[in-house]
């Protein structure tokens, strides 16, 4: 029967090709739109770690002072480091590492290359094991190294074959005038998006070099990203706002916790650890702590850009107006062949038999728009890579996106295609009949 | 033309009627809203920086070395760079309109205050920053050379934030002190004591839109020799904007050759006209994909109408061929097929300004976004209007060529 339908479609098509193309062309116009925004928000607000999200947490505390306290607000997005050293030392977590972004000035060896900058990870031994960082070459650092300040240093793939070509592990790299060792490369790693550190480009390349935090501070090189510092108290550490005591939070703390006890525990580790340093009046405010997992994290910090969502939105408003276009259109196909429909209907052909021949023909027009509007969505696309945006060269159509496009085709045109459908069921073959 | 036939006709189409109504609703709605959102992307990339952007020319220069004294390197710098023929005036320079990073502190009116009264943007410069910027002071004096602070001070340990001195800008003095003279007033943001303002700048903008637009021209100016460390940015202002880039890279070249070992990145050298531009491509991009989704959603709309109205056209064949034997002359006929479609353009914008209403609210609430201000609405309106008629046209012209014959014959 369906492939009966399906020639009898074909055949209506043939005798009404602009109809059928006008149909065809607002079902692709619309599929192509939305598939393209769609698929840029799938992509950029997708689970970047999705085999551990649910077991990495961010943390947040409130070490600030009154000033400016607003009961009920969030606390700092980041976190002093002394506290982060306190919460790395205490080791509660299955995994935690200390982080912040930097930039450092490369001096290559290599003969014609002038020097130049990277951005650049201070962090601490968990980093790699707890972000399943993939290594060409070598291996991450461990606490050992961590407590000994050593000059070690973990480059990527790019920067490895960009200096050295080859392995570059046990070689050495200059680095703001000082000599490190290479003891690992890691593969191509991007995160989307990088959730570890939202003060960065959410979408962007990443850093190129990772050196542990306490060497970062044992040679006072200089931290990027944002900074909040608060209290009025003249600060006499030499090391300004990076200092160990600083009043200021620019830390990214996470921490990996493999079951809901454990999670549980360190909630109210948490809580203990803020009232005691409230007790011992580092902290003023009321205990405020946070614990977030990467997709909680993700959405309180929204970062999918507005324009994205503003842009979906716009898209799936235009897909409807091509569906109310096509309803319309097929609804006059079907009315003018009544007196076919009547003919068929006479002839003992089921309102149910009717009804499913025009949806068989709907959704044929649906899989032709669908197929033409995955080429429209395909050219999107190619549009939204060569925009400046970070996140432009992530636009990319994957298998999930592809069957999405087909099946949002066929579904938008058979919803299109149900009222028509059943307006044509409703042809009484009497009347059609008498006035031929 | 009497309009109860035409009325009488659709009721008896009230499907087909309504979908063409509906859809001329939604276009209407969305048309409205976009042409909006387009508005506020060329009014926001129209605002001015108070800066005399043609002008000028930024130079990164980052430092790999921490021991030597950025403050004699950067004499010695902005020396040389005074020295190419051609530069107006150089200065080191914190942060920079459209460049990214900024530095911004809470701005309190009494000193035991808990909540700020509003956030601005720190630049820091003396009469060199001023001049290279090409600020225009509209109350008040400049700093003087020896109100300066060194950066090495102001970074050092120990330093108590004590800046005796400052500049706002006009928005800051306004939302401030709203209808006193600002001159002598002074506010607290750094340490202990107050700073107390000596001018009052007409514009300088924050380097980006982070605190939101209605913060954008929030801005101050505190005293400060800086060295080229302290914001990695060097500032030319040229005397021929057409001399721009050819000065850009002789300044490259004179870094290069001056000075301790140092990282000049030749593609962050840019003209304040690149970096503008360069800040505003999303702006740019956005307005263009709204305008390509209008013209997107018109062309749809037009050929839902054309494809309806043949419909009818052809299924009231002999009616029309009936009404032109009675008498009635094309002329007739085709404004038969107008009117009807600009009563159904009518209520369908009617229908779409309720919609576009609507869409606004929800925009309002999720983006910031201002009210849907009256004067759109008649623009959607006159464009669903002309669509309309433009689309009805061709089906029209072919039911008024249905010759009067058609009447006699059967079927």
């Amino acid at each position: 029967m369906f492939g009966y339908y399906f020639k009898l479609a074909l055949r209506s098509f043939k005798r009404n090709k602009v109809l059928t193309a006008l149909m065809v062309l607002a079902i692709a116009l619309g599929i192509g739109a939305s598939m393209t925004t769609l698929t840029v928000f799938y992509v950029l607000s997708g689970d970047p770690i999705p085999q551990k999200s649910g077991k990495l947490f961010y943390v947040q505390m409130d070490p600030a002072t009154m000033d400016g306290y607003v009961a009920g607000e969030d606390p700092q997005s980041q976190m002093t480091r002394f506290d982060s050293e306190a919460l790395l030392r205490d080791k509660r977590g299955d995994r935690q590492a200390m982080m912040s972004a930097g930039g450092l000035a490369i001096q290559p060896e290599k003969q014609g290359m002038t020097p130049f900058t990277v951005e650049s990870r201070y962090t601490s031994s968990d980093f790699f094991d707890m972000f399943d960082v993939p290594f060409a070459y070598g291996q991450g650092w461990g606490v050992k190294e961590d407590e000994a300040r050593e000059r070690v240093a973990v480059i990527t793939k790019d920067l490895n074959d960009k200096l050295f070509g080859g392995n570059s592990v046990g070689k050495s790299i200059r680095l703001n005038e000082h000599e490190f060792r290479i003891i690992g490369v890691t593969e191509k790693w991007r995160p989307t998006p990088r959730f570890f550190d939202l003060t960065q480009s959410h979408y962007g390349e990443g850093e190129e070099v990772y050196i542990p935090f306490s060497t970062s501070r044992a040679l006072k090189l200089g931290s990027s990203g944002d900074m909040t510092c608060w209290g009025d108290e003249p600060n006499d550490d030499p090391e300004g706002s990076n200092g160990l005591n600083a009043p200021c939070a620019w830390i990214q703390y996470w921490v990996q916790l493999d079951s809901a006890e454990k999670e549980a525990a360190y909630r109210r580790y948490l809580i203990n650890y803020s009232d005691q340093q409230r007790k011992a009046g580092r902290f003023e405010r009321p205990t405020n702590t946070r614990l977030s997992n990467v997709m909680t994290w993700l959405d309180e910090n929204k970062v999918v850009p507005g324009d994205v969502r503003l842009q979906t939105w716009l898209a799936f408003g235009f897909l409807l107006v091509c569906l109310l276009n096509t309803v319309g259109l097929l609804l006059a196909k079907f009315l003018r062949r009544g007196s076919e429909i009547g003919v068929r209907r006479a002839l003992g052909a089921s309102r149910r038999a009717i009804f499913m021949q025009c949806l068989v023909e709907a959704g044929t027009i649906g899989i032709a728009g669908g197929i033409l509007g995955l080429g429209l969505a395909m050219l999107g696309l190619w549009a939204v890579r060569q925009q400046p945006s970070d996140y432009a060269s992530l636009a990319h159509l994957d298998p999930v996106m592809l069957v999405t496009t087909l099946v949002l085709a066929i579904v938008a045109s058979l919803l299109a295609g149900l009222l028509p459908a059943w307006s044509a069921m409703q042809v009484t073959p009497a009347i059609q009949l008498k006035s031929q | 033309m009497d309009i109860r036939p035409i009325l009488s006709t659709l009721l008896r189409h009230k499907t087909a009627a309504a979908l063409i109504v509906l859809e001329i609703a939604l276009s209407c709605a969305i048309v409205c809203n976009a042409l909006f959102l387009i508005g506020n992307r060329l009014e926001r990339m129209q605002r001015p920086t108070g800066l005399a952007e043609s002008e000028i020319v930024r130079i990164r220069v980052n430092g790999i070395s921490r021991n030597e004294d950025a403050a004699a390197v950067t004499k010695a710098d902005l020396a040389a760079l005074r020295g190419i023929p051609g530069v107006k005036s150089a200065s080191a320079s914190l942060q920079v309109p459209f460049g990214g990073s900024s530095w911004n502190s809470g701005v309190r009116l009494g000193k035991d205050q808990k909540i700020s009264n509003l956030s601005l943007s720190t630049y820091m410069g003396g009469p060199d920053l001023f001049d290279t910027l090409g600020l225009k002071l509209i109350a008040g004096r400049q700093f003087q050379q020896n109100e300066l602070i060194e950066w090495k001070t102001l970074q050092g340990p120990g330093f108590n934030g004590n800046i005796p001195v400052v500049l706002i800008t006009k928005a800051v003095a306004d939302k401030l002190y709203p209808g006193q003279d600002p001159i002598g007033k002074g506010f607290y943001s750094w340490g202990d004591d107050p700073h107390r303002v000596i001018g009052v700048v007409d514009t300088l903008v924050r380097p980006n839109d982070n605190d939101g637009p209605a913060a954008n021209g929030y801005s101050a100016i505190f005293p400060v020799n800086l060295t080229y460390e302290s914001g990695n940015t060097y500032l030319l202002r040229v005397a021929d904007p057409s001399r721009r880039d050819e000065i850009m890279k002789t300044a490259l070249k004179v870094l290069e050759s001056s000075g301790p070992t140092r990282i000049i990145p030749e593609d962050d050298a840019k003209t304040f006209e690149t970096m503008r531009n360069e800040y505003y491509r999303q702006d740019r991009a956005m307005a263009w994909m709204l305008g390509v989704v209008i013209v997107a959603l018109l062309v749809v709309t037009a050929l839902g109408i054309v494809g309806l109205a043949s419909f009818w056209v052809q299924q009231r064949t002999k009616q029309i061929g009936v009404r032109r034997a009675l008498g009635a002359t094309r002329g007739q006929i085709l404004r038969y097929f107008q009117t009807e479609n600009f009563l159904l353009a009518t209520i369908g914008i009617v229908l779409g300004m309720l919609f576009a209403y609507a869409i606004n609210q929800l925009l309002m609430g999720k983006y910031e976004l201002p009210r849907l201000p009256l004067i759109y609405l008649p623009v959607g309106a006159t464009l669903l209007w002309l669509l309309g008629q433009i689309a009805v046209y061709g089906p029209a012209r072919k039911a008024a060529s249905v010759p009067p014959a058609v009447a006699t014959r059967s079927a």
